[in-house]
């Protein structure tokens, strides 16, 4: 029986909240309510990383539009000009930025949510909170960086002329889907990275080849329709695809894709969240 | 009233694996290289007859800890290094899970376990204080309605808006102490905080702390600080080991723990041979106390010496002795050596005592390194830290300990000679003197 006194702070003891601490066993259960109490941390350590990220940089978050844009450059030089590579009718560097601005989203996310364990070391060794709220905080970076970049890409349609439709109502869930994909990727590497320091250095041909593996530079058109939806398995697929039918009305039908991907994306981040909750418990004594 | 427990813990322990504790940079080959070998060695120890027992590299940092702390009581944690203290604080902050047990904290926890937690050199002050603020689990608008208190207490008003990497090294200090400071959980685990910063920054950090007692939260509170924890504590609870050694009040509990400084590194011993390669061997040393008797403790102010036993291969004319004591923090607090004296190294076994008629140690922990050399670049010798002297907080007979000489380096003993007139009744000049 609690008593009905006060014992501190104003509240009585059965106004304050108990935590059991004890070993845990098997599978750990993520408690989502949790998580919701500290959303102030995760606003905070994503503020503080967009914070620094330009800091002594001559040209700041300018950074964050010019690196999509030398990349569209390059790729239209070279892959659009030189290897006449197929734009599903559109010109190529509209077809390759409005790729690569969910993209930079994606790749940025990714890297820094799988090193965000390991550089936030001290931090996680002094004070509780619950882990995922670093990831996620590291994902959440990237979003700043994809604004400025999608003003950019409205512009261009501008200079293109091509007028947004009705369907751009999809890219909020187009860009939820790459959040969760780069957030599902990221738990696992970051999962592994703690014991692992070999990841740090896959992380970057990661990025690579899975760039390569994502219609970016080129069609999925050039595949037969009934490949698509297995190379839908890799969400940025769908993503990528979607972005391209919602802002430049390429007839390539992404609806199927977008299924198939968002399917790998959940269950990539479902599987990313159990991975990341088993390595957690010893989290504070390996990293 | 054991509802009113802000913590209770029972049978905590703490497991610690050396293979993941001390080489936690694995990579993946030399992982896949131990999996792969492991059943190997297992094998080649078991045919050596070693047993699994040996092998296991298993280490209980804690083990079967239980306590409680009342809603407005401070206990303290005292032991040495590597007794627990900081893995029983982690484990009631959540930072790591236990091994065994189970403890249940009834409140908000906030730990300290450093100062400075999640500040980035970066960021302004201002955006410091929220940063570290919400890390050390307030709320934004809880920063908000602090911040003014905050920036007072830490005295940073005029570099609110400077990025604090142009900070000194006591301004980030007291900014990060302030914040931690207007914390409002109902339970405060404080670790070490206070062996930072000088002696002023530590006593406002105390006054801080039993402000934040008189409001009835708990407080844990680790420290080496023996003086504050008598003071701050209303319970105190001794680790050794990994398990608890001792409980009950601050006063009892820290005398105990002072007692049993014998398991201090009171004498070195070296069983080598010396040669004529390596000519000279310190075969024993001993810290003495005031009747010559083997210590390492000793009381404040009271004379000791150390006691050398050397093998000498061959006469090494001009070699000397030189003892160096440092504190804590690796301070050179004096030196003494043979050069000057009557002293020749000659073949045999020599015993050497160098006697500290004057003890100006102040309370704590010395380290003794001995070398011995030939000048000028031949060193026979040289033992970084191989005695250990404590000096107790309990004064020599004949000696005071005013709270004065606490903060300072040395605390010799001095002398007070008065004149004037200031005696009451006495006309003219007098004379006054004192001596112990």
């Amino acid at each position: 029986m609690l008593s009905e006194s006060v014992v501190v702070n104003g509240k009585t003891a059965a106004q304050l909240p108990l935590v059991v601490i004890e070993p845990s066993q098997g599978w750990i259960r993520i408690n989502l309510a949790e998580l919701f109490q500290y959303r102030e941390l995760v606003f905070f350590l994503a503020w503080r990383d967009v914070k620094v990220r330009y800091k002594q940089t001559v040209l700041g978050a300018m950074w964050a539009i010019l690196q999509p844009i030398i990349t569209m450059v390059i790729f239209s030089v070279f892959l659009g000009r030189l290897a006449k590579v197929p734009s599903d009718g559109v010109p190529y560097p509209i077809f390759a930025y409005t790729a690569l601005v969910p993209w930079a989203l994606f790749a940025t996310g990714l890297t820094q949510a799988s090193n965000s364990l390991v550089n936030g070391a001290n931090l996680l060794r002094k004070v509780y909170f619950p882990r995922l709220v670093m990831p996620i905080a590291s994902v959440l970076v990237g979003v700043v960086d994809f604004l400025l970049a999608f003003t950019v890409l409205l512009a261009m349609m501008l200079l293109y002329g091509f007028a947004p439709t009705s369907a751009v109502v999809v890219i909020p869930g187009l860009f939820l889907l790459t959040i969760m994909t780069s957030l599902g990727a990221g738990l696992w590497l970051a999962a592994f990275n703690v014991r692992f320091r070999d990841v740090r250095y896959i992380i970057p041909f990661l990025v690579e080849i899975w760039l390569l593996a994502t219609p970016i530079a080129y069609p999925s058109s050039l595949l037969s329709e009934s490949w698509r939806q297995v190379y839908a398995i890799n969400p940025m697929v769908g993503v990528v695809e979607g972005f391209r039918w919602a802002l430049l009305g390429t007839d390539t039908a992404p609806g199927p894709m977008v299924l198939v991907s968002s399917i790998a994306s959940a269950l990539l981040l479902v599987s990313g969240v159990f991975v990341f909750r088993r390595m957690e418990r010893n989290l504070a004594d390996v990293v | 009233m054991s509802s009113d427990l802000a913590i209770r813990a029972e049978g905590l322990g703490k497991l610690y694996r050396l293979g993941s504790k001390f080489e936690p940079r694995l990579t993946l080959r030399e992982q896949i290289n131990r999996i792969v070998l492991s059943p190997v060695r297992r094998l080649q120890a078991v045919m050596r007859g070693e047993s699994a027992q040996i092998l296991g590299t298993d280490f209980w940092a804690l083990e079967d800890v239980s306590l409680s702390v009342p809603y407005g009581e401070v206990v303290g944690v005292i032991g040495r290094n590597g007794a627990g203290k900081s893995t029983l604080l982690k484990i009631l902050s959540r930072i790591t899970e236990p091994t065994h047990g189970r403890a249940e904290i009834r409140g908000r926890v906030g730990s300290l376990l450093e100062v400075g937690t999640g500040f980035h050199s970066e960021l302004t002050g201002r955006e410091n204080i929220f940063l570290s603020g919400v890390i050390l689990g307030m709320t934004r608008s809880e920063v908000i309605s602090k911040l003014d208190q905050i920036v007072a207490f830490a005295e940073v008003e005029r570099f609110l808006d400077t990025q604090i990497k142009h900070y000194s090294s006591g301004m980030s200090l007291r900014l990060a102490f302030a914040v931690a400071a207007h914390l409002q959980p109902e339970i405060l685990l404080v670790d070490e905080v206070l062996a930072v910063g000088d002696a002023a920054f530590q006593r406002k950090c105390l006054g801080k702390m039993s402000d934040v007692a008189q409001e009835g939260r708990a407080i844990l509170f680790v420290s080496h600080n023996l003086e504050a924890v008598q003071r701050l504590c209303d319970r105190c609870i001794w680790l050794d080991g990994g398990r608890l050694r001792m409980e009950g009040d601050p006063g009892t509990v820290v005398r105990a723990y002072l007692e049993n400084g014998e398991t201090l590194d009171s004498s070195y011993q070296e069983d080598r041979q010396c040669s004529l390669n390596d000519p000279v061997v310190l075969r024993e040393a001993t810290v003495l106390n005031a009747p010559d008797e083997p210590s390492s403790t000793i009381c404040f102010g009271e004379p000791f010496a150390l006691r050398l036993r050397w093998d000498v291969a061959k006469d090494l004319p001009g070699a000397v002795v030189v003892v160096q004591i440092r504190d804590a923090q690796e301070r050179l607090i004096f030196a003494a050596s043979t050069q000057g004296d009557d002293f020749e190294m000659e073949a045999g076994t020599i015993e050497t005592i160098c006697r500290v008629r004057e003890n100006v140690l102040r309370p704590g922990d010395y380290g003794v390194s001995i070398t011995c050399v030939r000048p000028p670049r031949t060193r026979f010798v040289h033992l970084d830290r191989c005695l250990s002297v404590r000096v107790l907080d309990v004064p020599a007979p004949g000696r005071t300990l005013p709270q004065l000489r606490r903060d300072a380096l040395v605390a010799p003993d001095v002398r007070w000679d008065f004149q004037g007139s200031m005696v009451p009744g006495g006309a003219g000049s007098l004379q006054v003197s004192y001596e112990n």
